[in-house]
């Protein structure tokens, strides 16, 4: 070994001209990447800009056609999953990969479970799960079923279960995506732990301000070429979110003079179960109301029973001032309410069929003459919604399952404009959604209130909340808890209400 | 009724390989044996395939939608039995023929109901139905095949349209019929929809607990068709006839790579499947192979179909997916 090397000890990760390529698309060409150990190294790209792809090669999950990886100063073979857990390289989903009929312990021993004579040995499990959820100050009982816990403690979970592999190297895809603020917070003290300890952590995220808290180092990618890497403190906002787009992009869409018109949406006194206490609120034609708030607190509730998923217990709906039962999604269509769900793919896309069928689907009794559907209306509906809401496809055929989150999303609003709805709920619209396509959805939910649209948004996003509405709900355990204009709305105050101080 | 771009997607979709799969069966047992390609022994091929052949209409219909359904082998048996003793009793043909087919929409609808308001796993519902309507079958005909019917009846099975027997025919028009169904009615799209997903159409407005319970019934009206041409073919009703049907009709429809999970296949690939598993029995009887390895040779093309399906969706599932 040279004296340089001594001096200057290798990278604690290095890929070199990783090449991939998929029938069709470039996904990677050439990229370099180097991650130093005890660095939080964040990636940064547009959905579809090759991070995924990077991270399944360095995962073992995808072969690359050509390039080099070096653990340490060593050449490393990552061909399946299995070699790169032995080279301690870990990776946490942004989709889950849990067990939900197993408990958190066996989650987290998954596949490695320690045993003593053949037998599953539950005693240290337990303990080592126990610890390592400690560690993360989750207050998750390790006997716990998984499929009973919340999406952001499943989050937890997982990120146990890289932490029990012991990983020098730890990827993390999207990880704060389901967590509220405190989750986080503790989970960057466990990452700084773990860099302390020299762990090196490649960290993927589409939100702005925790990569400039947590991110010692940026590699921004674009179209599967590495475009380039610089540390955090040189790092510019503005100058980010144009190289990962090469376009500017406000970072928030300004809020336009709107006219508002008459009250569209009047809810009274809505309860349901221990979801829900007389929740009440209206919104006007052209109005955006924003609903904030922790995660569990009921926005998502209010939606659902809204839209006639749940049954309410109690409460009054009013549509344009005439009072209206619903009590299925087919009511409150024809009521004109249409709802953006959270969970994209689980809800508001059939993956499998092609964009056009997906707008249609709410509307294809209408789009059809004695049940028959007659397709050059099914057509031109699907056509003229790729054109208003500017869906990138190839054509209305191409598959829903295909497109990128921005896209996905543009088609589920898409569907509920075809119906004609003029009351629209927003359910953690941008979830998941590139910087690029997040600044469209906010420009679209603009032009519909411009255009008289009621709508309804709840996010866990702040910035995105203050940014849109013109009125903020703050709900904190099924009741509302403040409201705030735009100019009274600031971030601390909604916080503090959110969390009852 | 079909036009150009419906045929160039069949060409170009999952379809063509099935049907090169079948082409290819053919051709292999034209050059093996003299007596594959007669007129005689084609027309025989086409007959067989026509009993499963309309189950499998049914089973597409509930497959699509993510179900299954175990008891249409035993429909056959009950709405037989019951077309045997309404003849039995001296009812015209035409209310014995319809008596069975409301039979076999009556259970069917049973099913759905079980599956859909129940909330049981179809596998659960329709196991259960399959005892049940087996038992009702032979608790009717006391154990006995019901036989000796009016000529009406029999000239269903032995007639001919332009050369072709009545069945085929009567199978090819159910066939094309439900083709236009799935592809061009809003009803088929919810079939697709519910099958892809379920919560999402529900989310839509559509009223999924009815067109699930509706697609159970469709399963039940193909059983009862078959039961008729069964029937007329054997000149009896016997309680049971259509034992294991409902696996061959569940293979006819896998072979035709209509998924399992539900929201993508389609009828003319069934039809296919139907027709490469009626060619493969007859191609092993005329090469003289003992009917115990045919069952290990159909078994295995059931296995190898799907392996390529599966394959080949990997392949494109895995380059789109990526690219994200």
């Amino acid at each position: 070994m040279s004296s340089a090397t001594i001096l200057t000890p290798p990278p604690a990760l290095r890929m070199r001209g990783i090449t991939k390529a998929f029938p069709g698309v470039q996904a990677l060409a050439g990229v370099d990447l180097d991650v130093r150990a005890g660095e939080v190294h964040i990636l940064l790209g547009e959905n579809g800009a090759g991070k995924s792809t990077l991270m399944k090669i360095l995962s073992g999950g995808q072969r690359s056609d050509a390039g080099s990886i070096e653990i340490d100063g060593r050449a490393a073979v990552l061909d399946t999953p299995r070699a790169a857990r032995d080279a301690r390289i870990a990776i946490i989903h942004q989709e889950l990969a849990l067990v939900p009929e197993m408990t958190v312990a066996e989650n987290v021993y998954l596949g490695r479970a320690p045993t003593r004579f053949g037998m599953l040995d539950h005693g240290p499990m337990v303990r080592g799960a126990a610890a390592l959820l400690l560690q993360l100050g989750a207050n998750i009982d390790p006997n716990e079923r998984v499929g009973a816990l919340s999406i952001a403690q499943q989050q937890l979970v997982e990120i146990a279960r890289a932490l029990s592999l012991d990983a020098k190297i730890l990827i993390m895809d999207e990880p704060t995506s389901a967590l509220t603020e405190r989750e986080t917070a503790r989970l960057f003290e466990t990452i700084r732990g773990l860099t302390a300890r020299g762990v090196a952590i490649i960290y993927i995220s589409h939100r702005l301000d925790e990569i400039f808290e947590i991110g010692d180092c940026i590699t921004v990618l674009r179209d599967g070429r590495h475009i380039v890497t610089q540390p955090i403190d040189v790092a510019d906002r503005r100058e980010l979110v144009r190289l990962m787009a090469n376009r500017e992009v406000d970072e928030l869409v300004p809020a336009s003079a709107r006219t508002m018109g008459r009250s569209k949406l009047r809810v009274e006194k809505l309860s349901h179960g221990s979801s829900l206490h007389d929740v009440s609120f209206s919104v006007r034609a052209g109005e955006i109301v924003g609903f904030a708030g922790l995660l569990g607190a009921g926005r998502t509730e209010i939606a659902r029973a809204v839209f006639g998923l749940e049954a309410i217990d109690g409460g009054i709906i009013y549509v344009d001032d005439r009072e209206v039962t619903i009590r299925s999604p087919r009511d409150a269509i024809a009521a004109g309410i249409g709802f953006v769900t959270e969970d994209r793919k689980g809800e508001g896309l059939v993956l499998s069929r092609s964009v056009r069928d997906n707008v249609a689907l709410p509307i294809l009794s209408r789009l059809a003459r004695l049940g028959i559907v007659r397709s050059r209306h099914e057509h031109s509906t699907a056509e003229d919604a790729v054109r208003d809401l500017r869906i990138r496809t190839p054509s209305v055929r191409q598959l829903a399952r295909n497109l990128s989150g921005g896209n996905q999303q543009k088609i589920v609003l898409a569907k509920w404009l075809a119906t004609g709805a003029r009351i629209l709920f927003l359910d953690e619209p941008t979830r998941g959604i590139d910087v690029g396509s997040k600044a469209e959805i906010y420009l679209l939910i603009n032009e519909l209130a411009m255009d008289g649209v009621a709508i309804v948004l709840m996010s866990s996003d702040l910035p995105e909340v203050l940014g849109l509405s013109d009125r903020v709900l703050v709900m904190r355990e099924g009741r509302i808890a403040g409201e705030f204009t735009r100019a009274d709305a600031t971030p601390e105050r909604v916080m503090a209400c959110a969390v009852g101080m | 009724m079909i036009s150009r771009t419906t045929m160039r997607r069949i060409v170009a979709g999952r379809e063509a390989g099935t049907a090169l799969g079948l082409f290819v069966l053919c051709l292999g047992l034209w050059i093996a044996t003299p007596y594959f390609a007669t007129a005689a022994n084609l027309t025989n091929v086409a007959e067989q395939s026509a009993i499963v052949g309309v189950i499998a209409i049914g089973m597409t219909f509930v497959i699509l939608t993510g179900g299954i359904d175990l008891s249409v082998g035993s429909l056959v048996a009950l709405a037989g039995i019951v077309i045997g003793s309404a003849l039995q009793r001296g009812l015209p043909v035409p209310v014995a023929v319809i008596s069975g087919i409301v039979a076999g929409v009556v259970a069917g609808a049973l099913n759905g109901v079980m599956v859909t308001r129940g909330s049981l796993p179809p596998f659960i519902a329709t196991l259960g139905m399959m005892s049940v309507a087996r038992g009702a079958a032979l608790m009717l005909s006391d154990g006995r095949p019901i036989s000796g019917f009016p000529d009406g009846l029999r000239l269903l099975a032995t007639s001919r349209v332009m050369g072709i027997p009545s069945p085929v025919v009567l199978m090819l028009a159910l066939y094309l019929f439900a083709y236009f169904v799935l592809t061009r009615t809003v009803f088929g799209r919810y079939m697709y929809a519910i099958g892809g997903n379920e919560e999402a159409t529900a989310l839509a407005g559509v009223d999924v607990t009815q067109y699930k319970t509706l697609v159970y019934a469709i399963s039940g009206l193909s059983a009862g068709v078959c039961a008729i041409v069964l029937v007329a073919r054997l000149n009896s009703a016997q309680p049971i006839a259509g034992i294991g049907y409902e696996l061959d009709a569940i293979a006819a429809v896998v072979i035709g790579g209509t998924s399992l999970l539900g929201g993508s296949g389609s009828v003319i690939g069934t039809l296919i499947g139907a027709l490469i598993m009626s060619v493969l029995r007859n191609g092993l009887n005329l090469l003289g192979v003992s009917s115990y390895l045919q069952q290990v040779a159909i078994g295995m093309v059931i296995i190898v179909a799907v392996l390529i399906d599966m394959g080949l969706r990997r392949r494109v599932h895995r380059s789109t997916r990526s690219s994200a």
